[in-house]
């Protein structure tokens, strides 16, 4: 067992899937010479070479698009986005091609391969590279869209998702790269639609993804001093999602908060409180509360892009309301 | 090829016949035909029965572009096309049953009614699929071909657009990466002059696609579409050349379609002068006059004529009595 960071997690899931496989190769912007904007695919191209490890030009919507052609006829792209924002222009590609190329051609061909980089809110790059953009991956049938928090989270659901025969999202915390944590050596494989719990509790459950799962930990470590014992259940892949897992919980705690980086219109915590509400109704103590970013682009000042994200005191409200501990 | 200051679209009134055979014309003719029957029984069903719905673009007029090209490819080879597809499904061959159920909306459909007009793919035939957002299919076109690539398997990609895609990001993208990786790749552009109602003159600034291949240091070609041993053994060209040498080629094509964008339009944006101008180009007749040119008797051809009117009734008639499509969950996600 070794604590490594999640950079190095996510960097040994494509080494040893690569090793394993010759159809898998890597294809962004950056991800060869530059060994990654993030240095994710550090020393990939030394290992794979250029066949292998394909620098791309600024194309999102052409890079993307042969990765669906390649894995349509067999290979298993991974492809790279600097960032999630940049995946905008290329989001036809992802849901007109990828998410319904198996349904479309009536189950003929089909799209195995992984859509990778950072996503969520950066620290001070302002409203266009900073903004959580899960919720539109989620809305599409025939998308997997993942999203671990931890490095062994990282690692297990990366390789999964390059071995998955579907088109999976896999959105890194952009924030999340230097966090280490211990994981396990050899093969590491975590299947997806399995939530997890970070950390028990009697009281109340936070359910959360990503970034988010850390900040839901830190609010337990406080209210911990508070006497208020929090459950944490980490989503990790938000299509397919473990709903019994989630409902479990909350039919142990009577209480909810859902925290997400996400704007609160349409957010994919509120498909979760309405999964909740549809399975726990006899159970639940007290509506569900959700916590979100502000429903604003993201502003560059320091304190005013701490002020629109969820902060702990917000989960801490959050429990506290639905504890019916407000205003004490 | 045409110089690089060609800008206007004056395809060639009188070509010079390419020598050809009737042993290699025949077939050529025949698929037309059968492609062209096959879209007048689609109309049909279309207009007189309801028994079609939703979106569907007829490709008469242009046939000689998909056969052509497609039989200058091996079955190997792969082929991606945009939403009129039914040609080129059928050239690259898929039979007129499965097309025509799949219009039908029925489960014997090519794909068991999940895609439609719009969404013909045939795995068995290297046929990629239709698709319909335009200029989106040429970086999945351009994907197949990096596969090849990645082999050394020997493949080419056989990739086909309209004029109209020619302005769009994707259009854009695919080919300039198909041009820096040195895709085997052929692009294929089937200019057929009208962006759905818009003429070229008023969506593009130059009107010859092909020049677009300069910028990326590509190798192009243009030429009319009349005659569908020209375009094969044009097509045949740039093949060879992504099979030998790995690089791609743009082919622009010029042709003509002579009923409306889809069956909702009356294409009233175009003179009833010009379209009979065309008409009167229709490389069907023009195929049929080479092959009576080049000793083929009537009768032969009239047999050929026949049997392909027996194809068509035969596969209307599976596609009327096929059983209704009847299951869409398993394709969502592959388990």
């Amino acid at each position: 067992m070794a604590v490594i960071s999640y950079r190095e997690a996510l960097n040994q899931a494509m080494r040893e899937e690569m090793e394993r496989d010759p159809n898998v190769f890597i294809m962004g912007e950056e991800v060869g010479y530059y060994n990654g904007a993030y240095k994710v695919t550090q020393g990939l191209l030394q290992r794979f070479s250029e066949r292998r490890v394909v620098d791309a030009p600024i194309a999102e919507m052409g890079f993307a698009g042969i990765g669906i052609g390649a894995a349509m006829v067999g290979l298993r792209p991974i492809i790279e986005f600097m960032t999630f924002n940049f995946s905008l222009v290329a989001i036809d590609q992802i849901i007109n091609n990828a998410a319904k190329i198996y349904q479309m051609s009536g189950g003929q061909f089909y799209a195995p391969m992984v859509f990778r980089g950072p996503g969520g809110p950066a620290v001070q790059v302002a409203s266009q590279h900073s903004q959580a953009l899960e919720s539109f991956y989620a809305h599409v049938p025939g998308l997997k869209v993942v999203m671990p928090s931890t490095a062994v989270d990282a690692k297990g659901l990366l390789k999964t998702a390059i071995r998955d025969d579907n088109p999976v999202v896999f959105i890194e915390g952009e924030t999340l790269y230097n966090t280490t944590w211990e994981v396990p050596d050899g093969e590491v494989l975590i299947p997806f639609g399995q939530a997890d719990v970070k950390r028990t509790g009697s009281d109340i459950t936070l359910i959360a993804w990503s970034k988010m799962v850390w900040t839901c930990l830190d609010t337990a470590k406080q209210l911990a001093d508070e006497g208020i014992d929090c459950e944490v259940v980490d989503v990790r892949s938000l299509r397919p999602l473990d709903v019994d897992t989630l409902a479990a919980s909350v039919r142990k705690t009577g209480r909810c908060v859902i925290v997400e980086l996400g704007w609160p219109v349409a957010g994919f915590g509120a498909e979760i409180a309405y999964q909740l509400q549809r399975h726990c109704m006899d159970s639940l103590d007290a509506p569900i509360e959700r916590v979100t970013s502000d429903d604003v682009p993201m502003p560059y000042a320091k304190n005013l892009e701490d002020e629109v994200q969820p902060q702990v005191k917000d989960v801490v409200a959050a429990v506290k309301r639905a504890l019916y501990l407000e205003g004490e | 090829m045409t110089t690089p200051d060609s800008v206007r679209v004056e395809p060639d009134e009188s070509p010079e016949a390419v020598e050809t055979t009737a042993e290699e014309l025949a077939p050529l003719y025949r698929q037309m035909l059968a492609i062209r029957r096959m879209e007048e029984a689609a109309a049909k069903a279309y207009s007189q029965g309801g028994k079609i719905g939703g979106f569907l673009h007829l490709i008469i007029g242009q046939e000689a572009v998909c056969v052509g090209a497609l039989a200058a490819c091996k079955p190997e080879d792969y082929a991606v096309a945009t939403y009129r597809d039914h040609g080129h499904a059928y050239a690259k061959g898929s039979s007129a049953r499965a097309i025509l159920a799949e219009l039908y909306g029925k489960k014997t459909g090519l794909v068991k009614g999940l895609g439609g007009s719009m969404h013909l793919f045939d795995s068995k035939t290297n046929f990629l699929g239709g698709y319909g957002i335009v200029g989106g299919h040429v970086p999945i076109a351009a994907g197949a071909a990096f596969a090849s690539k990645y082999r050394g398997d020997g493949r080419v990609t056989l990739c086909f657009f309209g004029e109209g895609a020619s302005t769009i990001g994707g259009f854009a993208e695919g080919v300039a990466l198909a041009a820096l990786w040195k895709l085997p790749i052929v692009l294929i552009c089937e200019n057929n002059q009208y962006s759905m109602g818009t003429p070229l003159y008023r969506s593009l600034a130059v009107e010859d696609v092909s020049l677009r291949a300069l910028a990326h240091g590509m190798a192009r070609d243009r030429f009319d579409g009349d005659d569908v041993v020209k375009v094969k053994r044009r097509i045949a060209e740039a093949i060879e050349r992504a099979r030998t040498t790995g690089e791609p080629t743009l082919v622009e094509v010029v042709t003509y379609r002579f009923r409306g964008h889809s069956m909702s339009d009356p294409g009233l944006y175009r003179t009833k002068e010009e379209v009979e101008e065309w008409r009167r180009r229709d490389p069907l007749g023009r195929s049929r006059q080479r092959l009576l040119d080049l000793g083929m008797k009537d009768a032969a051809i009239e047999e050929l004529e026949s049997d392909v009117k027996a194809e068509i009734e035969d596969a209307v008639k599976f596609a009327e009595e096929s059983p209704a499509a009847d299951e869409y969950l398993p394709y969502v996600i592959k388990e």
